[in-house]
């Protein structure tokens, strides 16, 4: 039974979420002096990496190719050097704004009902998978289908198989990468389906994980229906056209005994919104400025929870700097800034973090393209600063950095945009 | 064997270039469309020798986790793969692990071991 009377913890900051962000927010905000708390519902810190067994993390911020494993153990051994407190298995219910140097955070734990008191606060909460209704496939719910992380945390957590015959559904990395998580263990992988033309991971991906063990990938296809009452029996796939509508007469029906959603990830923001949190449509996060505070005064967001990121540097990156943005929050009951100038999303820019930028700090721009292009450069239009590439594909962000004070002061807003040269 | 061309996407970085390597008994005699110098050596690695990092689960005993995840130490021979993942199947790992800790040395005489990637606690 939880006691009637909650336990009180006060600190400065306040960590929601114990992945690589709230890791590295922890961290930095430990060596900056300030007294911090980690939040974390997972028995374990870690967050995702912790069932990532494969390599491709922390190439730029440890400079040393790391699996997702190898990668958070450094961090949560950082954290635990530096003596930061935690708590496991303590999910974060509800936030509350006192005022501009105080927010509550009401926390259950295991027989524990807790209130933490804290000046600033870094959300931290990474993503949730879409799952398959959001994905309009019909039929009957039978078992056999997973999500790409529920199949991931079975195998690579618990050592258990989720199936013999896999069919997965999206080409982004995690799909990707689970299909050859799932071949090498000696699955069959029927094919992986991707709904757009092109794949949605990285080029190094689709060669490694796809072609190393000729695997189909099946690009402009959707996966219609599932057959099977009990267990997962086939997939309904058929072709579709331009508008992404399935081409009657193009159905098939392709044996399985297991459906692998890896549809994507949507930021974490539910306890964010119900603080009346100010949200982006284009990154389903919250918008932020250029040291990723909220709309909300102290309340700031990194990771995943934030934006989707491909890179976990990235977001180790976000931590931190989130981070230092607590810090100066805390000394100044604010972020001394003389305005705000907003980044608005121009001609192929799916997305882009901070939405807001003052042009007094270095700021790195975050963006992700809408469709694949040759050739082109992400460039800041009013600025004339550019980021150029032989290819620019939605799979990988692209960073632009603004420098302190090349922002003219008839500037009102900055419009990042495609400019495609032959 | 005779004339073969192989054709190779470019991973080393994005540019993503479609390399072919031309064989003839074996032997590397032409590289085509590499954007750069470490493309050619990839791809020459990639037609006459690929090799990869192999990445799975063991299990651990006595641990917070049933199982305990492993890395080779360094890339294996892609014809070799499936063996090392059937030495890796039966390999039984007791907990306390740490990270970089070996599990199984000099893996099938290849000269590589397999090391452990995540911690796995003792629990009693
Ligand atoms: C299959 C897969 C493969 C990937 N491969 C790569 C790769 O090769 N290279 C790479 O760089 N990146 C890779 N990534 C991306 C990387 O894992 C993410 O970018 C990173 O984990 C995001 O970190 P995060 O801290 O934002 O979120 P997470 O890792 O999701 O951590 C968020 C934490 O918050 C906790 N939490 C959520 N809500 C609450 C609450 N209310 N109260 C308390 N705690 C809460 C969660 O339990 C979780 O531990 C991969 C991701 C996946 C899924
Ligand atoms: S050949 Fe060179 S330029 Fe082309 S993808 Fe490989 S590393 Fe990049």
């Amino acid at each position: 039974m939880v006691s009637a009377a909650p336990e009180r913890i006060d600190v400065d900051v306040l960590v929601i979420g114990g992945g690589p962000a709230g890791l590295a927010a922890a961290a930095r905000c430990a060596k900056l002096g300030l007294s911090t708390m980690i939040v974390e519902v997972g028995d374990r810190l870690g967050g995702i990496p912790l069932q990532c067994v494969h390599p491709g993390f922390g190439i730029h911020y440890f400079g040393e190719d790391l699996t997702g494993t190898e990668f958070i153990e450094r961090l949560i051994d950082r954290v635990e050097e530096l003596g930061v407190p935690y708590l496991t298995r303590a999910y974060v219910t509800e936030l509350i704004y006192l005022d501009v140097d105080r927010k509550l955070a009401r926390v259950l734990a295991p027989g524990r009902a807790i209130e933490i008191e804290a000046k600033a606060i870094i959300y931290a909460a990474g993503a949730r998978e879409r799952h398959v209704y959001e994905i309009n496939i019909v039929g009957d719910r039978p078992s056999g289908i997973y999500t790409a992380g529920e199949a991931q945390a079975m195998m690579d957590l618990y050592g258990l198989m989720p199936g013999r015959k896999v069919l997965i559904v999206g080409s982004g990395d995690v799909g990707l990468i689970m299909a050859r998580r799932f071949a090498l263990e000696g699955a069959e992988v029927v094919g992986v389906v991707e709904i757009m033309p092109w794949p949605g991971g990285l080029t190094r991906n689709v060669v490694q994980c796809l072609q190393d063990f000729g695997i189909p990938l099946l690009l402009s296809h959707a996966v219609i229906a599932v057959k099977g009452r009990e267990r997962v029996e086939a997939a309904i796939v058929a072709e579709v056209d331009k508008n992404l509508k399935p081409v009657p007469g193009t159905e098939r029906e392709i044996p399985c005994d297991t459906i692998v959603i890896a549809a994507g990830l949507v930021p974490n923001t539910e306890l964010l919104e119900r603080l009346g949190v100010a949200m982006d449509p284009a990154t389903a996060g919250p918008r932020v400025n250029e040291l990723l505070e909220t709309s909300v005064p102290g309340v700031f967001a990194a990771g995943n929870a934030l934006a989707i990121n491909d890179l976990v540097d990235n977001v180790a990156e976000q931590g931190e700097l989130a981070a230092e943005g607590a810090r100066i929050f805390i000394e100044n009951s604010g972020i001394p800034t003389a305005r705000w100038i907003p980044v608005a999303r121009g001609k192929g820019i799916r997305l882009v973090v901070p939405q807001l930028v003052s042009g007094e700090r270095r700021v790195k721009l975050l963006a992700r393209v809408s469709k694949p292009f040759r050739r082109a450069c992400v460039e800041i239009r009013e600025l004339g600063i550019r980021t150029c590439r032989p290819r620019l594909m939605p799979a990988e962000m692209v960073s632009i950095e603004i420098s302190p004070g090349s922002i003219p002061r008839d500037v009102e807003k900055l419009t990042l945009e495609v400019v495609e040269h032959g | 064997m005779g004339r073969e061309v192989k054709r190779i996407t470019c991973i080393v970085c994005p540019n993503g270039c479609e390399i072919e390597v031309v064989l003839e008994s074996g032997r590397v005699v032409e590289v085509r469309g590499a954007g750069c110098r470490r493309g050619v050596e990839y791809a020459i690695e990639e037609a006459t020798s690929p090799k990869r990092i192999v990445m799975s689960v063991v299990k651990c005993i006595d641990g917070d986790l049933p199982t305990v995840s492993v890395k080779t130490s360094r890339p294996v021979p892609k014809e070799r793969i499936w063996d090392v993942m059937k030495v890796l199947s039966e390999v039984e790992a007791r907990a306390p692990v740490e990270v970089g800790q070996v599990l199984v040395r000099n893996v099938l005489g290849l000269g590589i071991d397999v090391v452990a990637t995540r911690r796995c606690r003792k629990v009693s």
